[in-house]
């Protein structure tokens, strides 16, 4: 038995279980230092837990898109996060608009659906064209291909947005319904957080329940599994793959609003920071499961807001916020080497990657 | 995995072609006017007085779209080509005196910065509204017409027809490249001042140029290949002295360089010289083993930290010498590689993309924290480090840092090619075909991995120290995801694995970008589309190996055959 288990340990086995083990027993050590110096109250916690919430349920949502399309054509979009971008800063115009003309303080619900519809259809359109113009031509080329041309969709995208609109930060107009808070006892809820998590559950609902229970989402569903099979099954794959772009942009133009109404600016560089916080929270989930992705986006806002607290606090180490992003980072690296396939994947990585 | 036949690049006959492509050359010439390109362009004339730059770019996708439209027209209707892609280049034109038009009754300008008097002024050629509307069509038609019989004219005629003038479009932009250059040089500087004027070709000038180049390419097309055949019966030896002593004069040239060029032009190389050593260590993971990684500049600030850390006075931990902290530099930056290439070794594809990305960041944001701050520098980096010295020689100036550059190019350059043919080599390229197969050859897939992270990495980091003591600081903003990305496209637009590739692709991509450096603005956005572009039409790379060339023609073989033998079955 044990002969059996030395030969299957390899060095480098041992290697990565030590690293682990290693991050793990600091992570402990740094919660229950943290927990036990009370610099934290309650009310801190769940101030960090609503907004890590928040946060994720974005992540979720723009995960969404990679994932899907990573379904369909195994590749990594790298301009999904400028097809993110593209969403929030047309309807910025929208939006300006109303708030000059004093409508969006008249009839804000209306004009928060307009803003959130032009924004689907704008990220919808870029998604659709990108999948178009620079992807469809490539689905044969070998993998590296399309992820150049994703980087130099990306690129282009942010640049003709800079261009058109303009280098600066572009402030998004406040919403009066959606400041102040809520209070239940002790704790206070922020409105705008607790309507972004709503909003994003419902869109995340919506977009789960139409993947698989509509025929065109078992369409799509065919598709990523096998798209000669599919073929065969007289699904027209090019259709389907391009309504994948399509949806996976209109939640990406959604999560766009969102954030700009959490952050309160536009800016043709904001999609790059959350895009890789996206993929990398479709990779945490097991990239190409849908559940998995919106898994992935909570468990990694979660963390980025509670992790440099709880982990970093206790151990003594100075501005432990510098450090989320290095936190998600080391989370993805630690799912990666323990568990290659995601929280909820196949075992992907080995069998098609 | 197309399913469908390939009905997109069959010609078609009727206008509808004609007008879609009409539709998008309109779409192109707003969009590059309103994102700026065309007044930003404006400024530099391509020749006096008489075409700038601005203009030009809009002539060209003028001419593109027509050429395109007639390029999807079905060959056999001559009239048709012609009346295609006379509708495109109109609508390519007409479009912009829509948007003039619409610019006059709405201010387009709260949305669209760009939209100014003055772009509307460029567009009518300030010609005022009804005059510059007219000229405009009839400018759209020229093109028109113009792509349309040029792509009815055989290729030869076709291309001395292109050939002079892209040339002359080419000398226009890289103005401020070839004047310095040619009057920096006693007998050719009358030559450049009567090329050039201040601003732009002068028009004897370009027309001289069109014609020497027009009738320099002709004479090519009818007698080179009398001379390249002659080259070939040449006997062995003869040809050898030809290779080698055309080897000589390039290193020579490669030599005196930076005394020809000046201080911009040197500074320029050594940016270029900087990414070359990186995409040759990039290219061993990459392009020879095959091993995606976005993470790359990891391994050059860690090279960079470590001379930092080693050689600043700022700090106070050490202070040693350029020379001897550069062997140690790229010891950490192989120990690291190998560090990093452990956790990462099961992984394939995209899931060791993401991972090595997310190491690159990780280090980077761990250089920038106030937690490391003592040690590291923290967000204002580290200062003062001193330049290479050998004897009382100082590697200050970009001229001479440019020598630094070129001996760790040559060196790394010359550890790939032998690197390439070796076992090793062999067992990467193996790898990057099949890990399976290579694995059931016998090959440790653990210590070939390994390998290779750790070159490429030793390469990244001995052109992080240079880059240390080249700007004689270091800040982690330097060190941001973008570089390696850079990296990467730079492999890929050379072409994998090619080692003329990584310099192609970094002239190509890093060099360029720095010679047109006051469209700054513009430079990613060129940048971008030349790479979405790039990966369409030439996937293989600019200057790919050998095996890989073949290997993708065979693929396109293989399908062509396919496909025709479904049509038939059909």
């Amino acid at each position: 038995m044990l002969q059996r288990i030395r030969e299957r340990l390899t060095l480098t086995d041992m290697i990565m279980w030590v690293i682990g083990a290693v991050l793990l027993a600091m992570m402990t050590w740094g919660s229950i230092a943290t927990i036990k110096a009370e610099t934290y109250t309650l009310h801190h916690w769940f101030d960090f837990i609503i907004f890590g919430l928040a946060q994720g349920s974005i992540y979720a949502l723009i995960a969404m898109g990679y994932t899907m399309v990573y379904g369909v054509l195994r590749m990594i979009n790298f301009a999904h996060s400028e097809v993110f971008m593209s969403g929030p800063y047309t309807a910025y115009y929208v939006a300006a608009a109303f708030y000059s003309s004093g409508l969006l303080d008249q009839y804000p619900i209306l004009c928060l659906m307009v803003i959130f519809v032009v924004a689907m259809i704008t990220s919808s359109g870029i998604a659709f064209l990108l999948e178009r113009v620079a992807y469809r031509p490539l689905r044969t080329a070998p993998r590296l291909i399309p992820l150049i041309t994703a980087i130099g969709a990306s690129f282009f995208l942010q640049y003709v947005f800079r261009g058109l609109f303009g280098s600066g930060f572009q402030a998004y107009p406040v919403v009066k319904i959606l400041e102040g808070e809520w209070t239940f006892g002790e704790f206070r809820l922020l409105k705008f957080q607790v309507i972004v998590i709503l909003a994003a559950a419902l869109l995340l609902a919506a977009l789960y329940s139409f993947i698989q229970q509509t025929k065109v989402g078992k369409a799509i569903r065919a598709v990523s599994e096998d798209k000669e099979t599919a073929y065969l099954m007289g699904i027209d794959v090019d259709r389907m793959i391009s309504t994948t772009f399509v949806i996976g942009g209109m939640a990406a133009g959604a999560a766009g609003v969102l954030y700009a109404l959490m952050f309160k600016q536009v800016h043709f560089f904001m999609g790059f920071i959350p895009g890789i916080k996206a993929f990398t929270a479709a990779v945490l989930g097991g990239i190409g499961n849908i559940p998995g992705a919106m898994l992935g986006g909570i468990f990694l806002g979660l963390i980025e807001s509670i992790g440099p607290s709880l982990f970093l606090g206790g151990l003594g180490i100075v501005a432990p916020y510098q450090l989320k992003d290095a936190i998600a980072f080391t989370m993805l690296v630690l799912v990666l080497i323990f568990r290659p396939t995601g929280i909820l994947g196949e075992r992907l990585a080995v069998k098609k990657a | 995995m197309s399913h469908k036949k390939q009905n997109r690049s069959v010609p078609i006959s009727s206008l509808v072609v004609g007008l879609k492509t009409g539709l998008i050359g309109a779409i192109l010439t707003v969009l590059l006017s309103l994102i700026g390109m065309v007044e930003a362009f404006s400024q530099r004339e391509i020749i006096h007085e008489i075409i700038s730059m601005g203009h030009a770019l809009l002539l060209l996708a003028g001419c593109f779209i027509a050429y395109f439209s007639a390029k999807r027209t079905l060959l056999e209707k001559k009239s048709l080509i012609l009346v295609n892609s006379l509708i495109a280049g109109i609508l390519s034109s007409g479009s912009l005196i829509l948007l003039v038009v619409l610019g006059h009754f709405v201010n387009l300008r709260s949305v669209f910065i760009n939209a100014s008097p003055v772009l509307f002024n460029l567009l009518l050629l300030g010609q005022g509204i009804e005059k510059g509307s007219l000229l405009l069509i009839l400018i759209g038609a020229l093109i028109g017409l113009f792509s349309g019989t040029l792509y009815l004219f055989p290729a030869r005629i076709r291309k001395a027809m292109v050939l002079p003038l892209s040339s002359v479009l080419l000398a226009g932009v890289l103005q401020d490249l070839l004047r310095p250059t040619l009057s920096a040089w006693g007998p050719l500087s009358k030559l450049s001042d009567w090329l050039f004027t201040a601003n732009g070709l002068s028009l004897s000038g370009a027309i001289t140029l069109a014609l020497f180049i027009g009738i320099g390419s002709h004479f090519w097309s009818s007698k080179g290949k009398g001379i390249q055949e002659r080259m070939k019966n040449l006997s062995l030896r003869k040809r050898r002295i030809i290779t080698y002593s055309g080897f000589l004069i390039l290193i020579f040239l490669l030599l005196l360089l930076p005394h020809l060029l000046g201080l911009f032009l040197s500074e320029v190389l050594t940016i270029v010289g900087l990414y070359i050593l990186l995409g040759l260590g990039l290219n061993i993971v990459v392009g020879y083993a095959g091993l995606l990684d976005l993470g790359y500049v990891a391994f050059f600030a860690i090279g960079a930290y470590t001379t930092a850390i080693l050689t600043s006075p700022e700090l106070g931990f050490f202070h040693l010498s350029f020379w001897s902290a550069l062997p140690i530099a790229i010891l950490m930056g192989i120990v690291s590689g190998v560090l990093l290439g452990i956790p990462v070794l099961k992984m394939r594809g995209d899931y060791l993309a993401i991972a090595t990305l997310g190491f690159g960041e990780i280090i980077r944001i761990l250089v920038l924290s106030d937690f490391l701050r003592p040690w590291l520098g923290g967000a204002q980096g580290i200062g003062k480090i001193p330049k290479a010295t050998i004897g009382s020689f100082e590697f200050a100036r970009p001229q001479d840092i440019y020598y630094l550059i070129l001996a760790g190019c040559l060196l790394v350059v010359f550890i790939s090619l032998r690197l390439k043919d070796s076992r090793i080599g062999r067992a990467w390229m193996a790898m990057r075909e099949d890990e399976d197969v290579a694995q059931a050859m016998g090959i440790n897939l653990v210590s070939t991995k390994l390998l290779a992270f750790a070159t490429g990495a030793g390469f990244s980091a001995l052109s992080g120290a240079i880059f240390a003591s080249k700007l004689g600081s270091v800040y982690p903003h330097s060190f941001n995801v973008m570089i390696s990305i850079n990296v990467v496209c730079l492999i890929i637009v050379g072409g994998m694995g090619s080692i003329p590739g990584v310099m192609v692709g970094a002239f190509a991509l890093v060099g360029l970008p720095e010679l047109l450096r006051e469209f700054a603005e513009y430079r990613l956005l060129v940048y971008g589309a030349a790479l979405v572009a790039m990966m369409l039409l030439k996937p293989e790379g600019l200057w790919p190996e050998a095996i890989r060339r073949r290997e993708l023609h065979e693929e396109s073989e293989e399908k062509t055959s396919r496909e025709s033998t479904e049509e038939t079955s059909v």
